[in-house]
């Protein structure tokens, strides 16, 4: 794997200026909604992207930064192609959203905020995905599953690696159903 | 005020066409919440279906918001006849076409089942029977992404009303003989808060809409955007009307992607139009609309740490004075509205002020959408009349907890709110009432618990919400969170000391007390109620080591029962660990002498406890419960 540092220093940085100009007038209350451009564009808030969002924009880097790390939305650090959210919130915790958690840590061997080594998936949890009638609720990319099993869980991620590693199973279309 | 104008008159004709052209034979999929459960596959199935059978051009698809009764996803109605499938999957669907759309008859086994058998019609469906829908009136039978879908069954209709023969001081005296108060929470009464932002001196006046929904097990915002997103655009425009608005704004959290893309697609319509800009419908008014979505972090629900988002910054609170109908978005007069308030606008308008006052209690007036998830059959949204009582709820609309369990209570409002215990089942559900048992209405998330929730590890898990969502600002919420987490974590891992509880009511007190925001304010609730109601399930944690609901891991032990042991060999394959050992075959017990020639016997396999962690992957599995777990 290169080092980050060696990947950031050749990013190609116009589509900063794009998503710049596409706020003009920019002013500080665009600053969340052009963070939200670029991690969109680049997949994380790499340093050097940052820094020229701020040297167009006109407004001190510390408020970019400020914002960075305050919502639990922004990542700093390179993010896998695959990000798998595990919802925690109540209706999915009285319903084994603990269990699927375990499950998901277990298959991919990191644990919530990180990365697997290879960047296939990211894990995170999140509080409701508004989605608690089918509780427990994972989303994976922009994928909805419903009244999930910890076995389904991992069969749809196994599922997603090995169409990765080119081994002619297809993502799995079928969801999962209720098992009740 | 203003007369009818010629862009009115051609919303009108576009209304009309709209009618003109609604189909009678319909087939409607809910592809939003649905989802999730392979509604979109299911839909492309029909397409395919209908194709096949001639039919395309005589069976209007559409893919709608949600229906209500989310738990059978997906959930498809076929009208004119009012039937409602649920559960299909694509196989099911050339059964459906050729049945009921050629036949004329219907798929019974995909039907609601009821004590009776199966119940086709929704309208006869118990789910369905005492709700009252006027938000949700449309939720589930448009297409959310087709303005003529929206217009055809009403909207903007009470704005044209609004704008032709309303003065906004006229407005403001509708809503506020209707009684409604604000569906965000906290229950303010809307009037009185547009009033408020109409007096406020100034040109440049905002107006929000608060679609964060950040409180987890409420999905009403959620559908109310994704099902009817003119609903939102029309009560928004009322309302800009009524205090004198220039630009609005929907504040939608990042994680409802469906709703910021029915939003964006409904303001493009909405402005072809006429219906947003400079000149509203040829009356003069001009207002707008930008979507602002957010980026995971609860607490910008919060009126005054979502004006400080909007504005770019880190979604901190403020105190309050000044309020934001005096100084709120860059200093503005500011009204923030919660999606239900808004949606409510436009059938107060239609209704009357009056006949909308009469539905609900004296001081909680008109209808409230719940959303029942949990423990309970008939997950879903419900739209009732507020004061209906908590058995209703639960009992009557949502089928009761599922078989072999029993309703213990319904944790209400949130991390903000509380948990009422089964004792209370005949309670009305209103503001006042709620809140008097140490719950609050809240945003109308409704998580129903069964025997199998223990009350301590759900306390702590809110703490744990609490103290992730803390933003910070103030010591007694950003410290207190922590040490009534750190209480409750030693509790559930059975290292609780004595003086625990009363150390955790007192802290509570405290942070309560001292928090600058709501959501200090607030957090030691679910903690301080279930003491309240529950406090026998926290003895026995800190004074016995036990977890009576057997959820705690650090108190629970797992241990197969040799002789209910049939030798199937399922546990030790779901083990993870592995720590499960055993030899598959024929029950010793039941082993006839050939089996044991032919050495088929199994050995009945136990559980290694030292190397166990408490997954309980194999209790779920084992086929005849032979895994005790205590
Ligand atoms: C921590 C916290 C979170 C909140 N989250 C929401 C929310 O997600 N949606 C909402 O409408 N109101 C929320 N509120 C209430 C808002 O501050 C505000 O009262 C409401 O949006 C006003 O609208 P209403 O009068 O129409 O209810 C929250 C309040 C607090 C203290
Ligand atoms: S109470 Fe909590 S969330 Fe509110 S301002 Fe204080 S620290 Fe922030
Ligand atoms: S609880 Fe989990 S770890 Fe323990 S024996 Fe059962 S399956 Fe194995
Ligand atoms: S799953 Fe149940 S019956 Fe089967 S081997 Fe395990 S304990 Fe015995
Ligand atoms: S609680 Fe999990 S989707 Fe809402
Ligand atoms: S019916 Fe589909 S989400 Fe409610």
């Amino acid at each position: 794997m290169q080092n980050d540092s060696a990947v950031e220093s050749s990013f190609d940085l116009a589509p900063v200026a794009e998503i710049v100009a596409s706020h003009a007038p920019f002013s500080e209350g665009d600053i969340i909604g052009a963070l939200q451009d670029v991690q969109d564009r680049y997949g994380y808030l790499a340093r050097p992207v940052v820094d020229e969002l701020a040297r167009l924009s006109g407004l001190p880097v510390a408020k970019f930064y400020g914002v960075a790390t305050f919502y639990a939305q922004f990542h700093l650090k390179p993010h896998g192609k695959h990000t798998v959210r595990v919802c925690r919130g109540t209706a999915c915790h009285v319903r084994g959203s603990p269990k699927i958690m375990d499950a998901v840590v277990r298959r991919l061997g990191i644990e919530d905020g990180a990365t697997t080594p290879d960047r296939l998936f990211s894990l995170e949890t999140v509080a409701c995905l508004g989605t608690c009638f089918l509780s427990p609720v994972m989303l994976v990319d922009s994928r909805y599953f419903g009244n999930l099993t910890p076995d389904q869980a991992v069969k749809v991620l196994d599922n997603m690696g090995a169409k990765r590693a080119g081994q002619g199973t297809t993502h799995q279309e079928g969801t999962p159903t209720c098992p009740s | 005020m203003s007369k009818l104008t010629p862009e009115i008159e051609k919303l009108r004709e576009a209304r009309r066409a709209a009618r003109r052209r609604r189909p009678a034979r319909a087939v409607r999929i809910c592809t939003t919440g649905c989802r999730a459960l392979g509604a979109l596959e299911v839909h492309a199935a029909f397409e395919r279906e209908l194709a096949a059978a001639g039919l395309t051009d005589k069976v209007a698809l559409l893919k709608t918001g949600c229906q209500g009764i989310c738990a059978g996803a997906p959930v498809i109605g076929v009208d004119p006849e009012g039937i409602l499938y649920l559960g299909a999957k694509p196989e099911d669907v050339p059964e459906i076409v050729r049945t009921t759309l050629v036949g004329g008859a219907v798929v019974e086994r995909l039907c609601f089942q009821g004590r009776q058998g199966p119940i086709p019609k929704r309208v006869d469906i118990p789910f369905f029977a005492v709700q009252k829908p006027l938000v949700l009136a449309r939720c589930g039978r448009i297409d959310p992404t087709s303005i003529e879908s929206a217009l055809a069954d009403g909207s903007y209709e009470m704005l044209e009303r609004a704008l032709t023969g309303m003065e906004p001081e006229a407005v403001i005296a509708e809503i506020t003989a209707s009684g409604l108060r604000g569906r965000g929470g906290a229950g303010f009464p809307t009037g009185r808060k547009w009033s408020a932002t109409r007096a406020a001196p100034g040109e440049l006046k905002y107006l929000i809409c608060n679609a964060d929904e950040g409180d987890p097990g409420a999905f009403m915002d959620r559908a109310v955007v994704e099902g009817d997103p003119h609903a939102v655009l029309e009560g928004l425009l009322i309302a800009a009307h009524a205090i004198g608005a220039r630009q609005g704004y929907v504040y939608v959290r990042a994680e409802y992607p469906i709703a910021i893309e029915h939003l964006k697609l409904a303001i493009a319509q909405a402005r072809e139009h006429g219906l947003l800009g400079d000149n509203i419908l040829g009356t003069g008014m001009a207002f707008d609309v930008k979507i602002k979505a957010g980026a995971g972090a609860f607490v910008c629900g919060e009126e005054t740490a979502l004006l400080a988002s909007i504005e770019g910054k880190r979604g901190q609170p403020r105190t309050r004075p000044p309020f934001p109908a005096q100084s709120g978005l860059w200093g503005k007069p500011t009204c923030i509205n919660n999606v239900e308030t808004l949606a409510n606008i436009a059938p107060i308008l239609r209704m009357g002020g009056a006949v909308y006052a009469g539905l609900g209690t004296p001081t909680s007036k008109g209808t409230k959408i719940f959303a029942l998830a949990g423990k309970v059959k008939y997950t879903g949204l419900v739209e009732v009349p507020i004061g209906i009582t908590m058995n209703q709820l639960v009992n009557d609309i949502g089928g009761g907890v599922p078989a072999g369990s029993a309703f213990k209570a319904a944790q209400m409002g949130g991390p903000s709110g509380g948990c009422v215990p089964a004792r209370y089942l005949d309670m009305p559900i209103d503001y006042e009432t709620v809140k008097e048992v140490g719950a609050i209405m809240g945003s109308g998330g409704l998580i129903i618990l069964d025997g199998a929730t223990c009350m301590v590890d759900l306390a702590r898990y809110f703490m744990d919400f609490c103290a992730k969502e803390s933003c910070g600002k103030c010591p007694p919420c950003r410290i207190g969170t922590t040490r009534m987490l750190e209480i409750l974590t030693r509790i559930c891992a059975g290292e609780g000391k004595p003086e625990d509880i009363a150390r955790l009511e007192e802290l509570g007190g405290q942070v309560k007390k001292n928090s600058l925001c709501g959501l200090g304010q607030t957090a030691p609730n679910p903690v301080l109620t279930t003491i309240r109601h529950f406090r026998s399930e926290y003895e026995a944690h800190v004074n016995e080591r036990r977890c009576p609901a057997a959820v705690c891991r650090r108190l629970i032990g797992f241990k197969i029962l040799p002789e209910k042991c049939i030798c199937c060999g399922r546990c030790a394959k779901a083990c993870p660990v592995p720590c499960i050992a055993g030899k598959i075959g024929k029950a010793p017990a039941r082993a006839t002498e050939q089996d044991r020639e032919n050495g088929k016997v199994g050995e009945p396999f136990a559980i290694q406890s030292a190397l166990c962690i408490k997954c309980g992957a194999c209790f779920d599995i084992c086929p005849v419960a032979a895994i005790e777990k205590k």
